[in-house]
């Protein structure tokens, strides 16, 4: 008897498996955009069934939402140039190739496979210290007290995109139809409420699924929105402000990570009783970071240097 | 009491049936509609009108606090965001000038835009001339 979940799951795995390799290959890179953001999507509910809805709110928040609008924007802007149908290769290369892909695909099979099926990990070290952590939600506690580490590394990553993304260039004005009332009445009405998913998506991470990097793609999500909706920012936030917004994520996660050290405790050891606030602060923080840094990618590059002159400055 | 229950169970079970049956309409829709247009017509409509009624479902199965305040929290999202977005996807398609379908009868957009400097193919075209 196969059960109604465990047919579900089957349609989801060849759903999934259909969907990569129409999206791999597809020649129409505007086919294989959607077909991206649909398997993400799909992917967060296979997280769902995996019992690990944190991954799923990012996957689905940042991996289809904000990665969707990402490669769309890019795709917008160098599409066309990209659109000319590449050489197949010659036959022998192919074969190569797929034997490759073929080994390497047996190779991790067999590593998953012989994998034991039932592991405890860490799990039972994190749950049994989780009184230290200072927050009730298992992943918030691991990714920001017992791995803190790892967290404030990616934070430096996203900071090192944005500033590969504008040694690149100034952000060009999208070419896109005049946004129309619709679309500016549904800004008015969503940003605030945006704002409010976000602040809760934040706060609840101290106890469910949620979190600062969740709360800050909601977040990012509004700029998008206001930068599709042809809102311009405010050229005076263009300067300092925004670059100081980008960088005090992991600036402030630095700063409390080496202010903590000290006598006998390491790097990113809160002190005892100290772990809440300054995990909420932290996370506070860096919602705030994450989402100006997703916001400013999907702009494609910094402000332009005088903010009166440049395309984004004034107001349409 | 149980007579309640079994009444809220059969609400329930006609919601969630109703709700299917309208993402059916929606699905079929995309599969077997002429153009962008009336693909974008009759899927967001029925998406809407599928998603909330699932969603109501969800809201009587679990009755709780939380539950029920996300789920009603998701309907009014959901009624707020498709059909802006389906109506901006449809007017920038029919702005870069995607054609309609060959049984199209009536283009009102078309004639409210002929009279005006806009046309298709305009990025700036006039909002809503009525």
């Amino acid at each position: 008897m196969i059960s109604a979940l465990s047919l579900f799951d089957l349609v989801l795995i060849i759903l999934l498996l259909w969907l990569a390799w129409h999206l791999l290959s597809a020649r129409d890179l505007f086919r294989a955009t959607v077909l991206f953001i649909t398997y993400g999507l799909l992917m967060s509910l296979a997280w769902v069934r995996l019992k690990a809805p944190d991954v799923a709110l990012a996957e689905a928040a940042i991996g289809a939402g904000i990665t969707g609008a990402l490669v769309l924007v890019a795709l917008g802007r160098f599409g066309e140039a990209e659109s000319d149908e590449a050489e197949p290769g010659s036959l022998w290369l192919r074969g190569l190739v797929a034997s490759a892909a073929l080994g390497l695909f047996a190779l991790l099979g067999w590593a998953v496979w012989s994998l034991p099926t039932e592991m405890a990990g860490l799990k039972a070290q994190v749950f049994e210290r989780m009184g230290e952590s200072g927050v009730e939600n298992p992943v918030t506690g691991v990714l920001l007290n017992f791995r803190a580490w790892d967290t404030l590394l990616e934070m430096a990553v996203l900071f090192l995109a944005v500033l590969g993304a504008w040694s690149l260039g100034e952000a060009e004005e999208p070419s896109m139809p005049a946004p129309g009332e619709s679309l500016l009445a549904l800004v008015r009405l969503l940003i605030p409420l945006i704002v409010l998913v976000s602040g809760y998506l934040l706060w609840l991470g101290e106890t469910a699924p949620g979190g600062a990097f969740q709360g800050g793609a909601v977040l990012a999500s509004g700029f998008v929105l206001l930068l599709l909706a042809g809102v311009r920012p405010i050229p005076s936030l263009m300067g300092w402000p925004l670059r100081a917004a980008l960088g005090s994520g992991f600036a402030l996660f630095l700063v409390v990570a080496v202010a903590v050290t000290g006598g006998s405790r390491m790097l990113l050891e809160y002190p005892p009783g100290w772990e809440k606030g300054l995990i909420l602060l932290i996370e506070g923080v860096l919602t705030l970071a994450i989402a100006v840094t997703l916001g400013v990618l999907f702009a494609g590059g910094r402000p332009p240097a005088s903010p009166g002159a440049g395309k984004r400055g004034e107001k349409r | 009491m149980a007579g309640e229950t079994v009444i809220l169970e059969v609400f329930i079970f006609v919601l969630m049936i109703l709700g299917a049956l309208f993402m059916l309409v929606a699905a079929l829709g995309i599969l077997r509609m002429p153009d962008v247009f009336t693909r974008m017509s009759c899927n967001a409509k029925s998406v809407t009108i599928g998603l909330g009624f699932l969603l109501f479902a969800f809201m009587l199965h679990f009755r709780e606090l939380g539950v029920g305040s996300r789920a009603l929290a998701t309907i009014a999202f959901i009624a707020l965001t498709i059909p802006v977005a389906s109506h901006r996807i449809g007017r920038s398609a029919y702005l870069s000038g995607v054609s309609l379908w060959e049984g199209t009868i009536r283009d009102e957009l078309g004639e409210a835009l002929k009279g005006t400097r806009e046309g298709p193919h305009k990025e700036d075209a006039g909002d809503e001339k009525r």
